[in-house]
């Protein structure tokens, strides 16, 4: 290219319609760009600016500048201009385009941006295919900060951080980010462009207007890589700068087309039309109406409950959803109640606990420190909280007899080979619910109606509730017979 | 109006969508995890948008997008993730755009554990990323307030331009509690400074770069102007039992919940405790303390993590009362025995005497359940 053409890098005013005629939110000079002369960045807005008077688009664009030398694209693009933190633009351009569809959305990237810092950004916005554009521009160092290297920086090139140049023993290779993303299956139009001659220019300009027309046109992500001069950084005059483009930076970095899916690709369907508002709560499960009444009235009159209970085993054994059984009718009868699952340190060796609370009173705690019902599901977990149960208390334990060196004198024991038993119902997993029948008819306090009617809420498998209601019959049944007295 | 038994964690999505979020962007974590995978559930159902993002530092700069295009948007993490949002937050905050961000805390530092704590008091409260900012944060005890608390964080993120946290535990996340929810969906309209691509929102610039010094002082001198106004106005705490209370037992979320149950307890043995719980941990209720300062001869500070609250009780008490602090860390909970204990100890030292029972004080259900068992 001429020195004529480096001349037109400056944004000159009044050019394309998407720039402000005036550069007002600049603090002085107000007339012409921050740019360097011979910068590329500014050939790349004008071009930007015009694909965008050409497309129409004014109006629907946003554009997402990043942290680098072009850091101040609201400063000149007269369109709906977003700031993102150093390497996110594409994350940002991510979200806006999704909640606003119709809008056009161009995230705008230094190669220090883009390939350092927000790697993991554009790798995934190109991967999930947004509708996006993408311009970046790589200049093969880290400008506005002065010049330190970039993964984009040429073998041999000097760097402030790489004084002797780039060695690929020590920084590795040219990162070449647009090779990297043509290899993802999503991207419908990968391209690099330079600006290191007059023809480059022109299909430079070409490029980036089909990358944004593809996001017009409904049809997903499209980046165009800009091989661009820096002549401050790289301490040469504007022409040199260009022809270090031409003649040295292209060598390690092709121009071409990496990905053209443009004529295949089918537009993107927009997202279907929200609910009205009046329906959220239902959508959500959660409308007055949905909900059922309960078996409140099912209680014994006066009954006054207060029922702590701990039940543990390993995982897989239904310990979590015997407490939620429990909790869930507990609800259903009108009582306030709690579940809290442990996890955590408690769960590495598969193990896992529940603390469960029926109160008629409001429960402060849902922590049972001091249960005064167990259910132990196995020898660790009677292990674990023997101890804790209150004095008087019961303990449920899984297992023929209580082993001798844990029989606390002041507790009611109910030892019985639940998995066993569970297995003659006709699976051994339903062995939860035979302790939980136990469970109940110690305490005694819970309508039958809502013992049914949680279960019914929380198993949704028609088998699985069959049988589970004739393990709770089988527990209440065992309860009854080996402590007959308990039954008032 | 009709309850349903629910995890926190899974009431802070409804009602957060509720209350007008149409975006989520999160990543995966114990224990935040439920919010994420409910957001995924219901979010493009109520005509939202879920994405699972690469990273927290992708989400947090989504969650940047979606406010910018004038969005009501929420994540949700735990420690490492909170810390990855970190710079994120600083912008927005910069920026003056609304979001909610639901810290469901483990144990840390490092990989810690993913038990429940209390360590992320000081990453969330004083505002962990850079520069001068502050985040308002919500401190739910229970999951009705999971619920309450994440629609008065959209409401007041909306009103101050400002990122407000629910701070919660694991347990309050993971636990499951009766909730109920309003039945109607509050309308959000899209704020007149949003860019979403209309001619109407052509010339709106959403930025945190002041680039002038009296500039940016300036911008900050408004955001202290914001938050100055927050602290006048919504610094909230629970007072339990405090009115006549010589031992004021303070703590937020799961401990709140212990110390209540300590504070009956203690009240039974004749000690005048109550329980002064911070809703909002900033702005924080300071004029609560004060207040109590007046008759309580002592506060006692609980928490899971290792004196990050401690710190803000002694601020708002600035001297006026002696400050004791009992913390358990690493997934270990204040037992309510030890915490009884403390409070027992701390009583004799003022010369308050235990008043022990005859017979000790039990509810008619555990006397019933006795009797039953007497025969056994
Ligand atoms: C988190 C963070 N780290 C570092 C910086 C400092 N920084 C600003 S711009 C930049 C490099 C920009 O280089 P590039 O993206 O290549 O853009 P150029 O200036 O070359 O156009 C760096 C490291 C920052 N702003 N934020
Ligand atoms: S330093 Fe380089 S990239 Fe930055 S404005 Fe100057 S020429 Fe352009």
């Amino acid at each position: 290219m001429s020195s004529e053409a480096a001349i037109e890098y400056e944004v000159a005013q009044g050019r394309a319609k998407a720039f402000y005629p005036r550069f007002e939110r600049k603090d002085e000079l107000q007339h012409q760009t921050h740019y360097c002369p011979g910068c590329g960045h500014g050939i790349v807005h004008k071009m930007l600016a015009r694909a965008i008077d050409e497309l129409g688009i004014q109006d629907r664009t946003i554009l997402v500048g990043p942290v680098g030398c072009s850091v101040f694209t609201y400063y000149y693009f007269e369109v709906g201009n977003v700031q993102a933190a150093h390497g996110r633009a594409p994350a940002v351009a991510t979200a806006m385009k999704r909640s606003r569809p119709q809008s056009v959305v161009v995230a705008y990237q230094g190669d220090g941006d883009l390939s350092a810092i927000g790697s993991a950004e554009i790798l995934h916005t190109a991967n999930r295919g947004e509708n996006i554009t993408v311009i970046f521009v790589n200049n093969a160092i880290y400008s506005m900060t002065g010049g330190q290297a970039a993964p984009t920086t040429l073998l041999g090139q000097k760097s402030t951080t790489t004084p002797d140049g780039r060695s690929a023993a020590t920084e590795g290779y040219p990162l070449h980010m647009s090779e990297l993303l043509a290899t993802l299956e999503a991207p419908v139009y990968i391209e690099r462009v330079a600006l290191g001659d007059n023809k480059q220019i022109a299909q430079a300009g070409k490029a980036i207007r089909r990358a944004v027309q593809n996001q017009v046109r409904g049809l997903g992500f499209s980046l165009i890589e800009v091989l661009s001069p820096c002549p401050t950084i790289w301490k040469m005059s504007a022409v040199d700068a260009q022809r270090w483009v031409r003649e040295v930076m292209e060598k390690t970095f092709p121009l071409g087309v990496l990905r053209d899916r443009t004529k295949d690709a089918a537009p993107k369907a927009l997202p279907p039309a929200a609910p009205a508002l009046e329906e959220i709560p239902r959508i959500l499960g959660v409308a007055e109406q949905d909900l059922p009444a309960g078996n409140a009235h099912a209680m014994e009159p006066g009954r006054d409950v207060d029922l702590e209970v701990r039940i543990a085993g390993f995982g897989g054994q239904g310990v979590l959803l015997l407490g939620e059984v429990l909790a869930e009718a507990g609800l259903d009868a009108g009582l306030e109640v709690s579940w809290l699952p442990s996890y955590g340190p408690e769960m590495r060796s598969g193990t896992s606990n529940c603390h469960v609370r029926l109160s008629s009173r409001p429960i402060d705690s849902p922590l049972v420190a001091a249960p005064g019902i167990l259910v132990a599901m196995n020898e660790p977990s009677l292990r674990k909280f023997d101890h804790s149960v209150r004095a008087g208390g019961w303990v449920i334990y899984n297992g023929e007899a209580f082993p001798e060196d844990c029989v606390r004198q002041d507790l009611h024991v109910l030892a019985a080979p639940f998995t066993q038993l569970a297995d003659e119902l006709g699976d051994a997993r339903a062995s939860n619910m035979i302790m939980l029948g136990a469970l109940l008819e110690i305490a005694g306090a819970l309508p039958g109606a809502s013992v049914d009617a949680a279960l019914r809420r929380l198993v949704k498998n028609s088998r699985w509730v069959e049988l589970d209601l004739r393990a709770l019959e089988r527990g209440r049944a065992l309860l009854k017979h080996s402590f007959p007295e308990v039954i008032g | 109006m009709r309850k349903q038994l629910m995890k926190g964690n899974e009431a802070v999505v409804k009602s957060a969508i509720l209350a007008g979020c149409r975006a989520f962007y999160g990543y995966p974590i114990t224990p935040a995890s439920e919010i994420t995978e409910a957001a995924a559930l219901y979010l493009p159902k109520a005509g939202g948008v879920f994405v699972q993002a690469e990273s927290e530092v992708a989400a947090i700069n989504m969650l940047y997008g979606a406010a910018s295009a004038g969005v009501r948007a929420m994540t949700a993490s735990s420690g490492p993730g909170i810390s990855l949002m970190q710079e994120g937050i600083s912008y927005m905050a910069g920026a003056e755009l609304p979001c909610v961000i639901a810290d469901i805390m483990r144990g840390g530092p490092g990989l810690g554990n993913i038990a429940s704590e209390q360590g992320d008091y000081h990453q969330v409260v004083k505002g962990g990323g850079h520069g001068n900012y502050r985040t308002l944060v919500l401190a739910p005890h229970s999951v009705q307030e999971m619920a309450d608390l994440t629609a008065l964080a959209f409401e007041l993120a909306n009103r101050y331009r400002n990122p407000v946290f629910v701070l919660a535990d694991g347990f309050v996340g993971q636990m499951m509690e009766p909730v109920e929810f309003p039945q109607e969906a509050v309308e959000a309209p899209t704020p007149h400074w949003a860019v979403t691509g209309t001619a109407e929102t052509r010339a709106n610039l959403i930025t945190s770069i002041f680039m002038g010094a009296d500039e940016l002082e300036a911008h900050v001198r408004d955001l202290e102007k914001k938050y100055k106004l927050a602290g006048q106005r919504e610094a909230r705490a629970e007072e339990w039992f405090t009115e006549d209370a010589e031992i004021v037992l303070v703590g937020y979320g799961i401990v709140a919940r212990i110390l209540k149950a300590v504070c009956a307890e203690a009240r039974d043995g004749g000690l005048k405790v109550g329980v002064l719980r911070p809703i909002t941990l900033y702005p924080f209720p300071a004029a609560h303390f004060q207040k109590r300062a007046k008759r309580a001869r002592i506060f006692i500070v609980v928490e899971m993590s290792n004196g990050q609250l401690y710190d803000d009780v002694r601020l708002a008490l600035n001297g006026a009362r002696p400050v004791e602090f009992l913390s358990r860390m690493g997934g270990n909970v204040p037992s309510h025995e030890e915490v009884l204990r403390f409070v027992r100890e701390r009583a004799a030292q003022l010369g308050q005497k235990w008043r022990v029972h005859a017979a000790p004080v039990e509810s008619a259900a555990q006397a019933g359940q006795k009797e039953k068992m007497a025969h056994v």
